[in-house]
């Protein structure tokens, strides 16, 4: 082999040689400028090699998990399994808040007036608050008209007939401006009401909402909580899967690091490995998931219908697909990752 | 090329395998290393190749001092370093072109370069027509041959080999031993440990002889 005809090669001693001939013309200018040349040269090669390894090491690793099908879904089925879980957990809750954020606007406060306040002061009342800037809309129902209506809804109508008076009072119902819906400022405004002398009692009609917010939240902690310790559990599963493949290739690693394979070099088809776990586990619990809220779509869109709303279920965005599976993964290669260097460490040629 | 400097090597469990061995070896030299099964031939080779750590002494390779070397350096070494293994240690997961590409593989050489040489290797062991099958399928001294064509492809300055007839008939071995003065012709450093002694004896060589892990004599093998 003729020593020009090696210009390719990424090798480290090859390119000394090279140097060392190109060292011997005496101007030193030349010297210099074929010296930087060279080393470019043999950067730029060691580079395309570098990465060519990379995708061959990549693209092999992936062979040998499509090689053993049946084997390669178990384990990817227990990592989407353990992924489908907190992922399916966030949808719901995205979903039980893009519900409730349609009532927000809805809130509403029930202002009781006093017996004592005639139908005249309470139409006064109402003109007086509806004028308020943080108040959108105010209606006045009167006694007899909350009991028109409580008699046509509740169904007790012969009851009340024999009742000698009126037992409801007059009631303002106030919808607050859209930027004056948030929980403080409708409590403020609350606090404000009640200080009004007419006012019997106020009452927040979204205090319930109020109680369903912390739920998601406490919701949202838990299914953070559980999707940490399935992450965890992700790592074991690819962590026990890798090294099971490192047991299997113990004779090839021992080869490989007595011909000169760096840790690196042996550590890579393994990364790769839990890469690819990672990924596969991370689309096939998108694909669980996707197919389970297209089975509950029908459903869900029938049951909104009955509360007369259009809400459709929310699905994964495509931004939420893409973290889905980048920390898939993620979760795959540092599964492998915590595994590989000591079992590699271990397998040392005697 | 090899220098050992009053190198001991003790196991654990207390077996002195060296005992202040001294030796030098120049470049493109070729010798055997003789002695009984037990004598140290193995940890020898072992020192060479950092499988194993002298306890006391400097091991010289190539000027440099390997008995210290941080454990990262060591693949550059081994890559330097052509080994024969008596049990070949080929992979039967891959075929014989594989193999032999393995070192370039792994010292990043490009795919058009590794085919290249590959070939030079296995032409030079009579392989060439056997690239595509598998090690497996390969006789006793076509195996042996296949680990000396991956001993050399990255064209090392030292060929090293442990038993590398161990398991053959005499006819084989001579012409393996004749593979390994070829390369020895182009100016490759080259050391077989072997107890073959019958073969050596009609090679114009120079004998390192293990007694428990000391030096019995360093002459040629005529004398």
């Amino acid at each position: 082999m003729s020593k020009s005809k090696q210009k390719g090669s990424g090798a480290s001693k090859l390119p000394k040689r090279r140097l060392g001939q190109l060292q011997t013309p005496a101007k030193p200018s030349r010297r210099e400028l074929s010296g930087a040349k060279t080393h470019r040269t043999r950067f730029s090669d060691q580079w395309q090699s570098y990465r060519s390894h990379h995708r061959q090491v990549a693209g092999e690793s992936l062979r040998r998990l499509l090689k053993r099908p049946l084997a390669t879904l178990m384990t990817t089925l227990v990592i989407a399994i353990a992924m489908v879980l907190p992922a399916g957990l966030y949808v719901g809750l995205n979903n039980v808040e893009a519900v409730s954020q349609g009532w927000d606007g809805a809130a509403r406060l029930s202002v009781f007036l006093k017996f004592s306040v005639s139908d005249q002061d309470a139409q006064k009342l109402r003109q007086q608050l509806a004028n308020r800037k943080d108040i959108a809309s105010a209606e006045y129902i009167s006694p007899s008209e909350a009991l028109e209506e409580f008699r046509r809804r509740s169904g007790f109508g012969d009851v009340l007939d024999q009742l000698d008076s009126n037992p409801l009072p007059g009631v303002l119902v106030l919808s607050p401006t859209a930027e004056n819906s948030s929980p403080e400022k409708i409590e403020a405004l609350r606090d404000q009401l009640n200080a009004l002398p007419q006012a019997d009692l106020v009452k927040l009609d979204m205090e319930w909402l109020q109680r369903l917010n912390r739920i998601t939240d406490i919701s949202r902690r838990l299914t953070l909580a559980l999707a940490a310790m399935l992450a965890a559990g992700v790592l074991l599963i690819v962590g026990n899967t890798i090294k099971l493949a490192i047991e299997n290739r113990r004779d090839e690693i021992l080869v490989v690091k007595l011909v000169g394979g760096t840790n690196a070099f042996v550590r890579r088809p393994f990364l790769y490995m839990g890469f690819w776990y990672g990924l596969f586990g991370g689309l096939l619990a998108w694909l669980l998931l996707a197919s389970s809220l297209l089975w509950l779509s029908g459903p869900v869109k029938e049951l909104a219908g009955l509360y007369n709303s259009s809400f459709s279920l929310l699905g994964l965005g495509v931004l939420d697909s893409l973290i889905m599976w980048a920390s898939a993964a993620g979760l795959g290669l540092l599964g492998a990752l915590l595994v590989v260097g000591r079992e590699l460490r271990a397998i040392e040629p005697k | 090329m090899i220098q050992f400097e009053q190198v001991c090597k003790r196991y654990p469990g207390g077996h002195q395998a060296l005992n202040n061995l001294s030796f030098h070896m120049p470049h493109g030299d070729m010798r055997f290393l003789t002695g009984h099964s037990g004598a140290g031939k193995s940890t020898l080779l072992k020192l060479i190749m950092v499988m194993e750590r002298a306890n006391s002494g400097q091991v010289l390779i190539d000027g440099r001092n390997v008995s210290k070397l941080p454990a990262r350096h060591i693949p550059e070494l081994r890559r330097k370093v052509g080994v024969v293994f008596q049990n070949h240690q080929l992979l039967f997961d891959r075929s014989v072109f594989d193999n032999v590409a393995l070192p370039l593989v792994i010292a990043g050489y490009g795919h058009r370069d590794i085919g290249r040489r590959v070939r030079a290797a296995l032409d030079k062991v009579g392989l060439l027509d056997k690239e595509r099958q598998n090690p497996i399928t390969l006789s006793g001294g076509e195996q042996q041959r296949v680990g000396i064509a991956r001993a050399v492809v990255n064209k090392p300055k030292l060929l090293l080999a442990d038993e590398p007839t161990g398991n053959l008939d005499p006819q084989l071995s001579a012409e393996i031993m004749h593979l390994f003065e070829q390369f020895n012709q182009v100016g490759v450093t080259v050391l077989i440990a072997t107890h073959d002694l019958s073969l050596i004896a009609r090679m114009p060589y120079k004998l390192l002889s293990l007694r428990q892990g000391q030096l019995v004599s360093a002459g040629g093998s005529h004398e």
